[in-house]
């Protein structure tokens, strides 16, 4: 029945139409933002834009070199708090598939990251800033610690899962102690998987602003201690967004700009690193 | 007897309430190869990996009975002394794919913080890699991944890893399953040059290769151990009818 069939592939031809439509829908977004925040921004990035402390108001001019560092060390410290915890938590989920504390562990990364950030950010509010009297930039670094800790946990844990069983046997085989396998071997051998999510994980908590709003708490001067409040990209954009000056509303955008460029890059530096550091098997 | 050096007695294994490996009484003569061959499930690879104590890291995995290296219960030392002292070849190659093949053969040493000095480390390599007969296929490549290899060569420098440890026995777990004609019969004639040094228990599917490559041959079936003779005697004049029904391919 040839008509039958012509209205079959007819058919056929449609849906692959319509997913090809729906995937373009789906990359839609990012390039409206992308274009978007570019032409607002652009304008406003140069040299004195990036080494520059933002101007009083009035003022035209100005920069946003303390957002820029603060959101630097604040991410810097956060990682450094979140990727050993991470990578140890990966790790042992990886290897105690069944236990009861392995149940536990996934559950409770499962729900943290399910977990709204303005809450880890009013918990940390309570626990950390209030017993010391001072917002803090290490506050904000807990905070987004806890934010960053599941994802690095889980990619940890999928990476490593993923590692022929034989290759951690070869190594017990030969006397190596359990800690050397694990730690010479199924980790180096994991390492793309598992720099890729610390990376992801950066990117992610890069732009978060409702933990850093009642802990890093921003800073219109330059700062680097971490025990005092220190300005933040998202931070200086809720700010200087909402505010009624047009000159602010410029940093804004710029900042949005420069956070944007940010996480493209640190996106773009996760797929490189996958594909260079891929171990063969 | 003086010259053996590895003895099982009574020996059990269990996955769990499974008992896999029944009562088994076998004694390993020094510098023989040894093949042990059986039906797929018949226990042989878990025998094996009991007598390196790779089997306990299975979850559930346990055993009975002694396993007496040179007169000293494996059960009683440390496992990782007993895998110095023993070593194996699994049945697919796997070199550490992170590691060069110079590294590849040196882990055991570097890997377990033995410190040694670079020219040992470098005589230690060439003289594995040539007993593996791997070394003039290697030696201008010694700092490339391993992984590089074709399998027949990863597989022998497994093999020259295991031996770089100057292990007394040499477990082989069914090495050249994963290989083409070619690479397996290069590791048979291999086997033939390792057992000046070393003892070696291999284990295999293939009665062909049990006949080519080994001393004495041990035949399982259902966990147990039916008959474990000269290889000779064992091919031409099987005693039991079990093991008759296995060689001449009455089942599988």
């Amino acid at each position: 029945m040839p008509q039958n069939i012509q209205y079959r592939l007819g058919k056929s031809k449609a849906f692959k139409g319509f997913i090809i439509f729906l995937s373009v829908l789906c990359t839609l977004p990012l390039f409206l933002i992308l274009i978007y925040i570019l032409k607002e921004g652009f304008t406003k990035i140069n040299w004195h834009f990036l080494v520059n402390l933002p101007k009083p108001v009035g003022e035209t001019g100005g920069g946003i070199a303390n957002a820029l560092i603060g959101s630097l060390l604040i991410v810097f410290y956060a990682a450094i708090i979140a990727i050993p915890f991470g990578i140890m938590g990966g790790i042992y989920l990886s290897e105690n598939k069944k236990s009861r504390l392995s149940y536990w562990c996934r559950l409770s990364v499962d729900v943290l990251q399910g977990t709204p950030s303005i809450v880890v950010g009013i918990v940390i509010y309570f626990w950390i800033v209030k017993p010391l009297g001072t917002f803090s930039a290490l506050s904000g670094s807990i905070a987004l610690a806890i934010m960053m800790l599941p994802i690095v946990v889980r990619s940890t844990e999928e990476t490593l899962k993923l590692l022929p069983s034989t290759l951690k046997e070869a190594g017990l085989a030969l006397g190596l102690p359990y800690h050397k396998v694990i730690l010479r071997i199924i980790l180096p051998c994991g390492f793309s998987g598992v720099l890729s999510g610390i990376i992801l994980a950066v990117a992610r908590i890069a732009g978060e602003t409702a933990p850093l709003l009642f802990t890093a708490f921003g800073n219109p001067y330059f700062s680097t201690n971490i025990l005092k409040p220190m300005q933040s990209l998202p931070l200086l954009i809720f700010n200087y967004a909402t505010s009624p000056y047009d000159e602010w509303h410029d940093l804004a955008w710029g900042a949005a700009l420069i956070l944007l460029i940010w996480v493209l890059l640190l996106n773009i530096i996760t797929k490189i690193t996958t594909r260079r550091w891929k171990i063969q098997f | 007897m003086e010259n053996t050096i590895l003895k099982a007695i009574d020996f059990d294994a269990y996955f769990g309430e499974n008992h896999v490996v029944k009562k088994i009484n076998m004694e390993i003569p020094k510098n023989n190869v040894v093949a042990v061959m059986g039906p797929s499930g018949c226990g042989k690879t878990t025998f094996l990996r009991c007598i390196n104590r790779m089997h306990e890291l299975i979850e559930g995995a346990t055993t009975k009975g002694k396993m007496m290296l040179n007169n000293e219960d494996v059960y009683g030392m440390h496992p990782i002394f007993v895998r110095h002292k023993i070593g194996m070849v699994f049945q697919r190659p796997n070199p550490f794919p992170n590691l060069s093949i110079y590294d590849n053969v040196i882990a055991g040493y570097k890997l377990n913080g033995m410190k040694i000095a670079k020219r040992d480390k470098d005589i230690i390599v060439e003289q594995s890699l040539q007993k593996a007969a791997l070394w003039n296929e290697v030696k201008d490549s010694l700092h490339k991944k391993g992984t590089f290899l074709s399998g027949g060569q990863q597989q022998r420098l497994c093999i020259a890893r295991a031996i770089a440890m100057e292990p007394e026995v040499l477990l082989l777990d069914e090495p050249t399953s994963a290989l083409d004609p070619i690479s397996t019969s290069n590791i048979e004639v291999l086997l033939h040059e390792l057992k000046n040094n070393y003892t070696i228990i291999i284990v295999t599917h293939n009665m062909q290769q049990a006949g080519r490559v080994s001393d004495k041959t041990a035949f399982f079936y259902m966990g147990e151990l039916i008959e474990y003779d000269i290889t000779k005697n064992m091919f031409t004049n099987p005693q039991d009818k079990r093991t008759q029904n296995y060689i001449t391919g009455r089942f599988s």
